[in-house]
C-alpha cells in the first residue's frame, strides 16, 4: 500500500508520532513521479530543491513538538494556472513559458500555512481552455487508468496525479467543468465550490464570472479537509463572498435519512453513454438502501446551456487575455514593426489555437453589432438556467446525475472537432452557469474506465454535498480502486 | 448569423492576433460551426427576463481610499522583457 492510501489522520499521527517524517512523505512523491510520470506526463514543474528545504524545516519544527493539522506534510500538486512564488507558472501556455511569479495565489498561500508542501505545477488545457488536456502547449497527460485515453480537463493533471498517487491531493481550477470532469474520468473526487467561495486571487482568469478554485482528492474526507483549508472571504478578490465557513469535515456523518434527490432527466437522456446511465442508477439504489429519496425532475433550459457558456465565457476570456501583450512579462517576440504589432506577434507566437478560437469567439460576440444578439442574450439565458436550480432547490435538498455523458475518449479522438468536445460538458455547464456547487465522485466502471457521479447543492450548502457524496463513498468502494500502473 | 472572412480578419484585428490564410479559413469553418449551434438560443422568448452578468448580489465592492505600499521595482521588472533605468521598454508608441 502506497504511503499516500494512508487517511489523514493515520498520517498525523505517526507524523506526530514520529514514525514517519515530512521528508519522507515529500521523496515518496517524487519516487512515485519519477516513477511514473515519464508515461502519465502530469506535471509540468518540480518543486524539488525548496518542497526537500521546506520539509526539513517542517521536520524540525515538529521535533519542537506541538499539534499541527490534518494537511500538515502532505504533498500537494498545484494546477499551473495558480501562481506560485518563485517557481514558474506557464498556464501550459508558451506565452508564459517563462513566467516566474512574484505573488502566491490565496489558495496556495492557505495550504503553506496548513502545511502542505507544493512538490509541482500540474499540466492543464492552455489558460484552461479546453476538456481534455490535449490543448497544452507542452505535451497531453495521459489517463492512469489507460495511457492510450485523455484524463479529461481542463485540470487533467491534477487529476492524473492524485489518481496515479503522486500527490496526495491537488487543487484544480473549474469554470465549465474543468475540475469535476477530469475527477470523473480519472475515478477521483472532485469539487467545484460556490462561486466566491474560494479566493481567486492569484488564478490567473479565464471567465471571471465562472472561474472557482477546488480540490481533487482520492476521497470526501480529504477534499472536506482541503476545501476547509481554502475556503473563506478574501479583501484582494473582489468576487469573494463574505460568508461564514461552517466545519465541513463535520458533515461526513454518513446520514442521508430523508435527503431529497432531484434526478433532472435532461441529464440521462440522449448521448448520455448507456454505461454510465448504469451507473448512476446503481448510485441511485444506494442512496435509496440509505434512507434518501429521489424523483426525477426536469431542468428545462439544460439544451442552451452550452451555447450561452461558450458566448459568455470566451467574451470574458478575450478580455482577461488582453492582458497577455508581450510588453510586462510573458514571452515577447522580436523584431515587431511597432508597437501594435509587438502585441499582434507576442500574442499570436505564444497562443495555442484553441485560445485564438475562443478569444476570436468572444471578441466576436462582444464587438459591435452583435452584442445583443450573443453577449446579452447568453446573459439572460444564464438567468433561466439559474432560474431552473433555483425552482428545483424548493423542494429537494440535492440534484444528481452523471458528470460527463461519456467516460474518458481516446487521446486524438476529438481534436479535430472542437464543437463535439464542448458537448462532453453538458452536465457540468448548467452548474457553472448557475453558481452552485457540486462534486464528482467515482460510481462505477465503463470497459476498465471510471465513470464519475455528479452531486449538486445549493449555494454555499458545500455540507449537504459533501455529506451526501461521503455517506455514498461509505457504502461502496469505487474510490479505493487504482489504476494498474 | 454566419461570418465572413472580412469578419474573421476584422475580429483577429480587434484581438490583435496575426493569422496565417490556413488559420483564418479554419477559424472561418469552426466558428461558424460554434455560432450557427450559439443562434438555438434566439428560440427562447428572453424579452422580460434581466441578464445575469454575476451570480453573486455584490455591487460596487471597494476599499477605503487609503495608501498602502505599492509593489517594488524590482519585483515589477522581474518578469520584464526589456527594460531600462527601472522603465519597461517597448517600440515607439508614436509614429
Amino acid at each position: 500500500m502506497s504511503l499516500f492510501d494512508m487517511r489523514l489522520q493515520e498520517i498525523h499521527n505517526k507524523l506526530h508520532g514520529k514514525e514517519l517524517s515530512v521528508t519522507e512523505l515529500v521523496e515518496a512523491s517524487f519516487a512515485r513521479i519519477a516513477e511514473t510520470d515519464s508515461s502519465i506526463r502530469a506535471f509540468i514543474t518540480l518543486n524539488e530543491d525548496n518542497a526537500r528545504k521546506d520539509a526539513a524545516a517542517m521536520d524540525e519544527a515538529l521535533r519542537q513538538g506541538g499539534e499541527r493539522g490534518l494537511l500538515f506534510g502532505l504533498p500537494a500538486g498545484i494546477k499551473d494556472n495558480m501562481v506560485t512564488e518563485g517557481l514558474l507558472t506557464t498556464c501550459a501556455s508558451q506565452f508564459l513559458s517563462n513566467y516566474n511569479p512574484i505573488y502566491d495565489a490565496t489558495a496556495v498561500t492557505k495550504l503553506k500555512e496548513a502545511g502542505a508542501v507544493t512538490v509541482g505545477k500540474l499540466n492543464m488545457d492552455e489558460f484552461a481552455m479546453g476538456g481534455s488536456n490535449e490543448n497544452s502547449s507542452y505535451y497531453p497527460t495521459r489517463n492512469p487508468w489507460n495511457t492510450d485515453y485523455v484524463p479529461g480537463g481542463s485540470s487533467g493533471g491534477s487529476a492524473a496525479a492524485v489518481a496515479a498517487g503522486q500527490v496526495y491531493f491537488s487543487l484544480g481550477s473549474d469554470t465549465g467543468g474543468s475540475i469535476r470532469q477530469p475527477a470523473a474520468y480519472c475515478g477521483i473526487v472532485g469539487l467545484k465550490p460556490t462561486y466566491g467561495l474560494v479566493s481567486r486571487y492569484g488564478l490567473v482568469a479565464f471567465a471571471s464570472s465562472l472561474d472557482q478554485i477546488g480540490p481533487l482528492t482520492k476521497n470526501v474526507e480529504d477534499a472536506a479537509y482541503v476545501l476547509q483549508a481554502i475556503a473563506g472571504y478574501d479583501k484582494r478578490d473582489s468576487t469573494s463572498a463574505s460568508v461564514d465557513i461552517p466545519d465541513y469535515t463535520a458533515a461526513l456523518t454518513g446520514d442521508v435519512k430523508g435527503l431529497r434527490i432531484g434526478v433532472p432527466k435532461e441529464y440521462l437522456g440522449q448521448g448520455i453513454d448507456p454505461r454510465v446511465k448504469e451507473a448512476v442508477m446503481n448510485a441511485l439504489r444506494v442512496y435509496e438502501s440509505l434512507g434518501a429519496q429521489w424523483e426525477e425532475i426536469s431542468l428545462p433550459h439544460t439544451e442552451y446551456a452550452i451555447a450561452a457558456y461558450y458566448l459568455l465565457a470566451s467574451s470574458e476570456a478575450s478580455s482577461n487575455l488582453a492582458r497577455f501583450d508581450g510588453v510586462r512579462y510573458g514571452v515577447r517576440a522580436d523584431n515587431p514593426d511597432n508597437l501594435i504589432d509587438l502585441y499582434r506577434k507576442s500574442r499570436s507566437q505564444g497562443f495555442g489555437p484553441e485560445v485564438k478560437r475562443r478569444i476570436m469567439l468572444g471578441t466576436y460576440a462582444l464587438s459591435s453589432g452583435y452584442y445583443d444578439a450573443y453577449y446579452l442574450k447568453a446573459q439572460k439565458v444564464r438567468t433561466l438556467i439559474k432560474g431552473d436550480f433555483d425552482q428545483a432547490f424548493k423542494q429537494y435538498d440535492l440534484i444528481l446525475g452523471p458528470t460527463a455523458p461519456t467516460p474518458a475518449f481516446r487521446i486524438g479522438e476529438q481534436v479535430g472537432d472542437p464543437l463535439t468536445m464542448y458537448l462532453n460538458d453538458i452536465c457540468t455547464i448548467p452548474v457553472s452557469l448557475a453558481g452552485i456547487p457540486a462534486i464528482s465522485i467515482p460510481c462505477g466502471h465503463a470497459d476498465g474506465l471510471p465513470v464519475g457521479l455528479q452531486i449538486i447543492g445549493k449555494a454555499f450548502d458545500e455540507s449537504t454535498v459533501l455529506r451526501a457524496a461521503h455517506a455514498f463513498e461509505a457504502n461502496t468502494d469505487y474510490h479505493l480502486q487504482r489504476p494498474a500502473l | 448569423m454566419s461570418i465572413t472572412l472580412k469578419d474573421v480578419e476584422h475580429v483577429a484585428a480587434l484581438a490583435r492576433l496575426e493569422l496565417s490564410e490556413q488559420e483564418k479559413e479554419q477559424f472561418l469553418g469552426q466558428l461558424n460551426a460554434i455560432l450557427k449551434y450559439a443562434d438555438k438560443l434566439s428560440e427562447l422568448n428572453t424579452d422580460d427576463v434581466p441578464p445575469t452578468s454575476h451570480v453573486l448580489p455584490m455591487t460596487n465592492v471597494m476599499r477605503e481610499d487609503e495608501l498602502h505600499e505599492s509593489l517594488p521595482l524590482d519585483k515589477v521588472l522581474l518578469n520584464a522583457p526589456d527594460e531600462e533605468d527601472g522603465q519597461i521598454r517597448v517600440p515607439a508608441v508614436l509614429e
